[in-house]
């Protein structure tokens, strides 16, 4: 009977134990989210000082298809819906629904990264790339960091498909999906800052 | 294959440098062939290197940044050499490149793998214990973010032998850091060993800022946290919101020299100004890092040895918070004569003074802490009596500085390089050796000799008064920082002096490694028994010395500041719930299991700077990949924790000596022969 009650005990403060630790994830990685966001402000800043430094090359109205970078708007901004359902899965437990609204997710950014890859790329052949002006070093710096954020953020969806597939919704991967989508909506809000300051006022 | 590295870029033709390493390499294998003669790899391999526990990897940092001390002291040391050989028609044996890698290696050095580490490391050791927790809140991460500091120093020492080190001094401003002017791989070490070491540096920020924040023993209220604890929650917003600028502005830099870009060249539209700026932003706030957690352990020795409460405990909570927030206005001051024009730089300047006054208003608490107070003059207490007086000089000549019409004639002058090292030295140093003394027995069991301490300290402090009193003289007279050769013989009896004074740190840092080594050989007398040496008042006293694996058996409860002194002195009972030790059953504990997944992190980024400094891609290629194998591996592991039985914390508590801690809580009994142990009251 004693034992019993103190292996009940021992549960209890376990999972007291777990509470806490995923709590204190949860805040560091919002802890982290916010060093990020400073980041990519120095990054706005320098773009915002050099932005209008084109040193006799091209103009952001000469370079952006609006069109093109509303399609790659679309294309993140509807996996960070599907990020959400992925969410809403996790917390009912349909271990299934999760992996698949992930892969969604997945697909989406990885469809965002591939456009920003060609949109680069073609910028390079058209002789425009990132050592042709300052205002051209700004914007691959910025754009392509938030590039990167979202590479990796699809690296660690990858990883977590797996841990999914292999581990099922422990707690421990619950909390990695958790942060997993603050990270990706979190690259959301800064794509629409990108998206606002590089683009719209660029082109327009 | 190896990209721009081939054999010329190891500079065996230079005699210095050839030294130096033939140095390093002697003290290497010794210490090596010493951890074998004793058999000790094992147990440093399992027991500390991959130790996952604060107070270890706190003592790893500190060995860390007193290694690091000893490097960056030496390149002092050949600074004054220099500066006192090369007037007039002698030029002195250090040739104007090798000289100038020396002063920036100087800079990095002592701010990044000096300073840092050892606020870094006594945060560790520290702040868990005051809060009455069993861990930081992310342990594994704490031993990724040691050894990614260790791999930042790493590449420094590496500089020495494979290559060269940056010339651009320790902010490396461009346009002379861009490939232009700095074509070798020296400024890409000082890149990369910032770089990795900050990302370090900003996991340890966030790692204390949810610790303090989330656990803390029950009863401790924000207001009722020690003010070291204070001080280490302000660094750590200052690391969170200042060390991504220093990663941004560097990533730039990076950018500029690897891919061509133009952020901070002369063509193509860079713009040179807004590096200062950007650097800065980070700058300012990383001096304040430094020295907030020096503030706080002032506070702890002042309170204890003068054996009475801090005198303005809230104000001192709202001068470190008003500094966190000021910090990050004054960044200008930096470049006050490059352009800003005279509005923007009034509000700089009235921004620093500003600044002074939260500061200046800590002098006052501490100074009326000891008011009255039975000081006892101990190591520590000298350490903060020395910082008292010197500091205010230093802050003085800051608020001058802070002037932008006087700053236009002293800017770039030796009375700057007097008045930032009046304000490090003085300021976070003295802070720290403070904090190493008073903490030391508290980590190994035993105190540091104290008449090797007080001759320690009179040497650091008339050695300080030597070195920098005649800089801010030849600020005057107009010599500027980051000479290697003058002709001004007006100038050469103040270097003649100031090389003086760096023999007398030397002797003071001999003096230093002399206490070591004997405090070690007489631990058996000064052996702390109680875990309470110095009658503390906070809860870090609580425990046995050194504390067991999981700090504490129960969490304490805290009913008010100064924790410990009321369980002492008020209720006479012991952490736990108010029941007298021993009538409350022990509970199995859960640990962190130590790890090597940290030393793995290390290592893969230490391959992927190495890689990255000498363009080799595929090497880079490979130590990203090994980061990340390593971390899918960690996360992949549920087994990270184990079960210490409450049997097992039973018998590791009953080893502490009862008697002692009656003693320390009753004020009865065996006061006297208990050695170290001061007069209860």
């Amino acid at each position: 009977m004693t034992a019993i009650t103190l292996q009940e005990r021992e549960l209890v403060a376990a999972s007291h134990e777990h509470a806490a630790a995923a709590q204190a994830a949860e805040f560091g990685f919002w802890l982290y989210i916010m060093s990020d966001c400073v980041l990519f402000a120095t990054l706005f800043a320098g773009y915002a000082v050099l932005s209008g430094s084109y040193a006799g090359g091209p103009t952001g109205r000469d370079l952006f298809h609006l069109p093109y970078v509303f399609v790659e708007t679309m294309l993140l901004l509807t996996s960070s819906l599907s990020c959400g359902f992925a969410t809403l899965a996790l917390h009912r437990g349909e271990r299934a629904r999760v992996r698949r609204w992930l892969l969604v997710t997945g697909v989406l950014g990885l469809g965002f990264v591939v456009m920003e890859v060609a949109e680069f790329r073609q910028l390079i052949l058209e002789d425009n790339g990132p050592d042709k002006s300052a205002f051209l070093s700004a914007f691959f710096a910025l754009v392509g960091t938030h590039g990167t954020h979202v590479a990796i953020g699809l690296i660690w969806m990858a990883v977590m498909l797996v841990q999914v597939r292999i581990k099922g919704l422990t707690p421990a991967v619950a909390g990695r999906l958790e942060r997993l989508s603050v990270f990706w909506h979190f690259l959301d809000i800064i794509w629409v800052g990108v998206f606002t300051v590089v683009y719209l006022m660029g082109a327009l | 294959m190896f990209g721009q590295l081939d054999l010329s870029a190891i500079p065996y033709g230079n005699p210095i440098i050839v030294g130096a390493l033939g140095i390093s390499a002697v003290l290497t294998v010794a210490v090596m062939a010493l951890i074998t003669h004793l058999r000790k790899w094992n147990y440093l391999w399992t027991e500390w290197l991959c130790s996952v526990d604060h107070k270890r990897i706190g003592v790893m940092y500190i060995v860390l940044s007193l290694v690091m001390l000893l490097r960056g002291f030496a390149d002092a040391i050949m600074m004054r050499l220099q500066q006192i050989l090369a007037v007039g028609d002698s030029f002195g044996y250090l040739p104007a490149g090798h000289y100038d890698q020396i002063f920036t290696a100087h800079g990095t050095i002592m701010v990044l793998f000096m300073a840092m580490p050892f606020l870094v490391g006594l945060m560790n050791i520290v702040v868990p214990l005051q809060i009455g927790a069993r861990d930081v809140a992310f342990p594994f991460l704490n031993s990724v973010s040691f050894w990614l500091t260790a791999v930042g120093a790493a590449l420094v020492m590496i500089s020495l032998g494979v290559g060269e080190f940056s010339q651009a001094g320790w902010t490396g401003y461009p346009p002379l850091s861009e490939t232009k002017y700095s074509p070798g791989p020296g400024v890409d070490y000082w890149i990369w060993s910032l770089q990795i070491s900050g990302v370090g540096t900003l996991l340890t920020g966030i790692n204390f800022l949810v610790t303090i924040v989330k656990l803390r023993a029950p009863g401790m209220t924000l207001m009722k946290m020690p003010v070291f604890v204070w001080t280490t929650l302000c660094t750590c917003v200052l690391i969170i919101v200042s060390f991504p600028a220093l990663t941004g502005t560097l990533a730039m830099l990076t950018l500029d020299r690897y891919l061509g870009m133009h952020f901070f060249t002369n063509e193509a539209g860079g713009n040179v100004m807004m590096y200062p700026n950007l650097l800065w932003i980070w700058g300012h706030p990383e001096v304040y890092i430094l020295i907030l957690p020096a503030f706080g352990v002032f506070s702890e020795v002042t309170a204890t040895f003068a054996r009475k409460k801090l005198f303005g405990y809230t104000s001192m909570v709202y001068a470190t918070v008003a500094i966190t927030v000021l910090s990050f206005t004054v960044w200008l001051h930096h470049f006050f004569t490059m352009g800003a024009g005279p509005d923007v730089n009034a509000v700089f300047g009235i921004a620093t003074m500003i600044i002074a006054v939260p500061t200046g208003l800590k002098i006052f608490n501490w100074l009326f802490t000891i008011y009255r107070g039975r000081l006892q003059f101990t190591t520590p207490v000298l350490w903060t009596l020395g910082f008292m007086v010197t500091f205010t000089i230093g802050g003085m000549a800051g608020v001058l500085l802070a002037v932008p019409p006087a700053d236009f004639q002293l800017h770039n002058g030796l009375f700057l390089v007097a008045h930032f090292h009046n304000m490090l030295i003085s300021g976070a140093l003295f802070g720290y050796f403070a904090g190493y003394t008073y903490w030391f027995p508290k980590v190994f069991g035993f105190k540091l000799n104290e008449r090797l301490g007080h001759a320690a300290f009179w040497c650091w402090e008339i050695g300080f008064y030597l070195a920098f009193m005649p800089l801010y003289l030849l600020g005057f007279l107009g010599m500027p920082r980051r000479l290697e050769h003058y002709d001004n013989h007006a100038w050469h009896v103040y270097l003649v002096i100031a090389g003086c004074g760096a023999v007398v740190i030397l002797v003071g840092i001999i003096l230093q490694i002399v206490q070591l080594v004997v405090s070690i050989r007489q631990r058996r007398e000064t052996r702390d028994v109680t875990g309470d040496p110095w009658n503390g008042r906070t809860l870090e006293w609580s425990v046995s010395s050194p504390p067991p694996v999981y700090n504490f058996a129960h969490t304490p409860v805290v009913t008010g500041l100064d924790a410990f002194w009321s369980m002492k002195h008020e209720g006479g009972t012991k952490p736990g719930a108010g029941a007298p030790a021993g009538l409350i059953p022990y509970e199995a504990i859960h640990m962190p299991r130590n790890t090597g997944v940290g030393v793995a992190i290390g290592a893969a980024s230490l391959v992927f700077g190495f890689a990255m400094v000498w363009h080799i891609w595929w090497m880079a290629i490979a130590g990203c990949l090994g980061v990340f194998i390593a971390l899918v591996a960690r996360s992949l592991d549920d087994d990270t924790a184990y079960l210490i039985s409450a049997a097992e914390v039973a018998r590791t508590e009953a080893r502490r000596s009862p008697i002692a801690y009656e003693t320390v809580v009753t004020g009865r009994g065996l006061a006297p022969a208990i050695p170290g142990l001061a007069n209860p009251v």
